[in-house]
């Protein structure tokens, strides 16, 4: 092995250590279990838009939408079909993941700015419904009445509703396994072309790539990881929250992608932990904490674009 | 029923006119600088506070004469200091900052002025209704679509005959040869930018008037402008123009007969466009691509 | 066969008749030079037969099939492939990965989420082949966006033989470069030509490269084709002299 495979495997390792041991560090530091559990959420979240903006280049700003939906997807299975988590995260992925396949299809059209604005504008048609249909979703107020479900194995039960910690490492879990499945699509050769997309569209076109059929297939697969991360979300508080669809929700997973470093396959999620530690902190302190947020976004995008892990030029999956 | 039509209909068209103004703003800015405005909905509320923080030292006209020219400027401002030092990067970016820049305004006016909303006082005689069949069209409304549409052909005016226009629209067609052509892009910019945000002020000067004044007005105007962009097609103003008044009428009209979907009605166009013609109504096919 | 036929295509873009009535047949292994003065309608024409837009008239063939109404990908697909007048390439990838890419797609395995062992010895290989034949095995883990101009070219020429191409279209692959690239590439088009058997259809405005290396030189001029043949019957032709060489040749 040589001596940049040996260092990757060690961060790898550093960084898997990190997590495992989180419930374990963050209390002396003032931290608790549930803010590790949402900073992972999200962290994946921010991870799911990155695997298009980051590894695909292209410039998706609804996201957030998907998200909502898998939140949605799951709190309504839970509250409605039946008292089982597994099932319920699997309803709120597919939920995500099927609403962005179909919209995938009108979306990839077009590219650059527009392809933003569309992403943006069908985003705020499932916020938009998400608030109306409130006999189903409970409209302003979000989605309550229902609660992550301890899972029984047979032999054991793991009982994820009360204890804190094993809600963490169940929540570790399934992050682990979707980032495994997205590191191993971005080593494959469907992730080299999507990579290749992004360096070079026309070169990438004139290679024989179908390059709207492989935006659509990155765009879906990202829309399958959103919605799980959503659906993780909605187990978190127990509740889904209208405003997570919003375009806003969008913009702060894109600030984390950003914030992290877009280029580098960890950073989205050391830019959750910092944006979801500064906005808790700062909502804390002030009462305009909202304007801070703003300036964040300003001052990162003028002073920092390439993120805390951008200052390496080059980090592969 | 004649009465509901109308009722909804004009409701929907003074929607639209709306929806026109500050689409159009958008629609300049989005087509020279590839930028997407998302902070238009916060210079909405500034020209309405400026109007308010006017109003009681030089009256209604005083404030609407200058608080668009003013919000411009602060506009100009921002362009400036905050948006030209991305115009080389991705897109990505200037998208983040006015994002951002929209937070900071909505919470700043919050900040400043108090999350109440404020009355702006319009003048007695508009606020009359024409008669008491047609209460609905009250001065106000008749004076603020006039406005638009002084607006709208102002605009238009200056687009095709003077040589800031000329020198926009080339700028939208092809960039890299205007400034071969050894004009000042940055300045062209910059001047594209304050004339969309003079658009937004007056906007939000009227709005002030219509709607009453409060930090989150602006964004509820920000997504029907963004469909208005793609119904009317990308690159095209008279397509802009045409789009907010399209989906202000279909907005106005399903609310006679089906008033809950009357804001779902915009997104439902919006769909249909771009499944069957997603370069929108007047959109040139390439731009933007 | 002829690998390519062009049949009286023409390409208006409103009023502007970009390309008039242009008819051209490539056989197997032959090496077709298009010249013309600027303007003329070269990279139109190139664009044509790639498919970045359809003709607004007439047919083309590849392979003595119908590509007329094809997307570029298609064309690709079905062995064309094209290098750019400015190069396209993967700026911040290695050679290695440029290349890669490349023989993956052509190799079928595009959508693929996995590749075995053996797969990948197979890309690895044919990845391997190509380079030594540009001449660029030494440097298959240099970042391509940091190579000089003409290994950069070498590398785009690579990327389009690892698809293993019925058709090579060059645009203009000396441009931008001084006498010992334009050597290097030259001898690496010849090599192609004569040791490989591609068939090669090449824009150039640099009269040594064309007429060392083409066996047919194509002369369009304002969208028309002015004249076609060999180099020597080209050199010859009077009307071409007037329009576009001058006394040079």
């Amino acid at each position: 092995m040589s001596a940049e495979q040996i260092r990757k495997l060690i961060v790898l390792a550093a960084i898997w250590i990190i997590l495992i041991l989180a419930p374990y560090w963050m209390v002396p530091l003032g931290g608790y279990t549930a803010l590790a559990t949402r900073v992972l959420v999200l962290g994946l979240a921010a991870m799911s838009v990155n695997f298009l903006l980051g590894f695909t280049g292209v410039l998706s700003f609804g996201h957030a939408a998907y998200f909502g939906l898998g939140a949605y997807g799951t709190g309504l299975t839970l509250k409605f079909l039946a008292p089982s988590t597994p099932l319920a995260l699997v309803a709120g992925m597919l939920l995500g993941g099927v609403c962005g396949a179909i919209l995938g299809t009108l979306i990839v059209r077009r590219r650059g700015v527009y392809f933003a604005m569309v992403t943006i504008a069908f985003g705020q048609v499932f916020y938009y419904i998400a608030f109306q249909w409130s006999s189903l979703t409970g409209g302003d107020d979000g989605l309550r009445g229902f609660s992550r479900q301890p899972i029984d194995f047979g032999l054991f039960k793991l009982d994820i509703l009360s204890d804190a910690n094993t809600f963490y490492f169940f929540v570790l879990f399934c992050f682990a396994l979707a980032v495994g499945a997205m590191g191993f699509i971005l080593r494959s050769p469907f992730g080299r072309t999507m990579i290749a997309i992004r360096e070079n569209e026309r070169r990438s076109r004139f290679l024989g790539i179908p390059v709207e059929r492989h935006i659509w297939i990155a765009f879906t697969l990202s829309c399958f990881f959103m919605g799980f991360a959503g659906a993780l979300y909605a187990l978190v508080n127990n509740f889904a929250d209208p405003r997570g669809l919003h375009y806003s929700q969008s913009g702060d997973f894109v600030m984390m992608a950003v914030m992290g470093g877009m280029r580098s396959f960890w950073g989205p999620l050391l830019g959750a932990a910092v944006f979801v530690i500064l906005q808790d902190y700062l909502s804390s302190i002030t009462v305009n904490w909202m304007s801070f947020v703003g300036l964040l976004f300003v001052l990162v995008v003028l002073f920092f674009p390439r993120g805390l892990l951008g200052v390496f030029r080059r980090s592969k999956a | 029923m004649t009465q509901l039509l109308l009722f909804n209909v004009t409701n929907g068209l003074i929607i639209g006119a709306f929806y026109v103004l500050m689409a159009l703003g958008l629609s300049l800015i989005l087509n020279l600088s590839n930028v997407i405005n998302f902070a238009h909905g916060g210079f909405l509320v500034i020209g309405g506070y400026i109007a308010y923080a006017i109003t009681p030292y030089l009256g209604f006209w005083g404030a609407l004469l200058l608080a668009p020219p003013l919000t411009a400027v602060i506009g100009l401002v921002v362009e400036r200091a905050l948006i030209r030092p991305l115009y080389g990067r991705d897109p990505l970016y200037s998208l983040l900052l006015t994002f951002g820049l929209a937070f900071m305004i909505e919470d700043g006016t919050r900040f400043i002025w108090g999350p109440q909303g404020k009355p702006v006082t319009i003048p007695a005689f508009l606020a009359q209704p024409l008669s008491n069949d047609l209460f609905f069209i009250t001065g106000y409304r008749l004076f603020m679509v006039a406005v638009v549409m002084v607006a709208v052909t102002l605009l238009f005016l200056l687009l095709r005959y003077t040589r800031l226009g000329i020198r926009i629209r080339a700028g939208t067609l092809d960039l890299e040869t205007v400034a071969a052509l050894g004009i000042n892009v940055q300045m062209l910019r910059s001047l594209n930018f304050a004339v969309g945000i003079f658009l937004a002020g007056l906007s939000g000067v009227l709005a002030a008037g219509q709607l009453g004044l409060e930090p989150t007005m602006g964004t509820g105007l920000l997504m029907p402008s963004f469909i208005a962009i793609i119904v009317g097609g990308i690159g095209s103003l008279p397509g802009t123009l045409v789009g907010g008044l399209l989906i202000g009428v279909a907005s106005g009209l399903t609310a006679v007969f089906l008033p809950a979907a009357s804001e779902a009605v915009i997104y439902v166009m919006m769909a249909v466009v771009l499944l069957l013609r997603p370069r929108g109504l007047f959109g040139e096919e390439g731009m933007m691509s | 066969m002829n690998v390519l036929e062009i049949n009286d295509v023409t390409k208006r873009f409103g009023n502007l008749v970009a390309v008039r009535d242009v008819s051209l047949n490539v056989a197997k292994g032959e090496m077709c030079a298009i010249i013309g003065p600027n303007g003329a309608g070269k990279t139109t024409f190139f664009n044509l037969i790639s498919g970045f837009f359809p003709p607004t008239s007439g047919a083309i063939n590849f392979d003595g099939r119908d590509i007329t109404r094809l997307a570029t990908h298609q064309r690709v697909a079905r062995g064309m492939a094209r290098t750019f007048q400015i190069t396209e390439i993967f700026p911040e990838l290695t050679v290695f990965e440029n290349v890669r890419i490349a023989a993956e797609v052509a190799g079928g395995y595009r959508l693929r989420p996995w590749i075995n062992r053996s797969e990948k010895g197979e890309i690895h290989r044919r990845v391997e082949e190509t380079l030594k034949l540009v001449a660029l095995e030494a440097k298959t883990d240099r970042l391509v966006g940091e190579l000089a101009h003409g290994d950069q070219r070498a590398a785009e020429i690579a990327m389009a033989l690892a698809l293993k191409p019925h058709l090579l279209l060059l645009d203009e692959p000396t441009a931008g470069m001084g006498d010992q690239e334009t050597f290097q590439i030259t001898q690496l088009i010849r090599r192609l030509h004569r040791d490989n058997d591609y068939t090669i259809v090449l824009i150039e405005h640099d009269m040594r490269v064309v007429f060392n290396l083409a066996d047919r030189i194509c002369v369009l001029d304002q969208g028309r084709m002015l004249a076609q043949g060999t180099p020597q019957e080209i050199a010859a032709n009077e009307t071409v002299q007037a329009a576009y060489l001058g006394n040079a040749a």
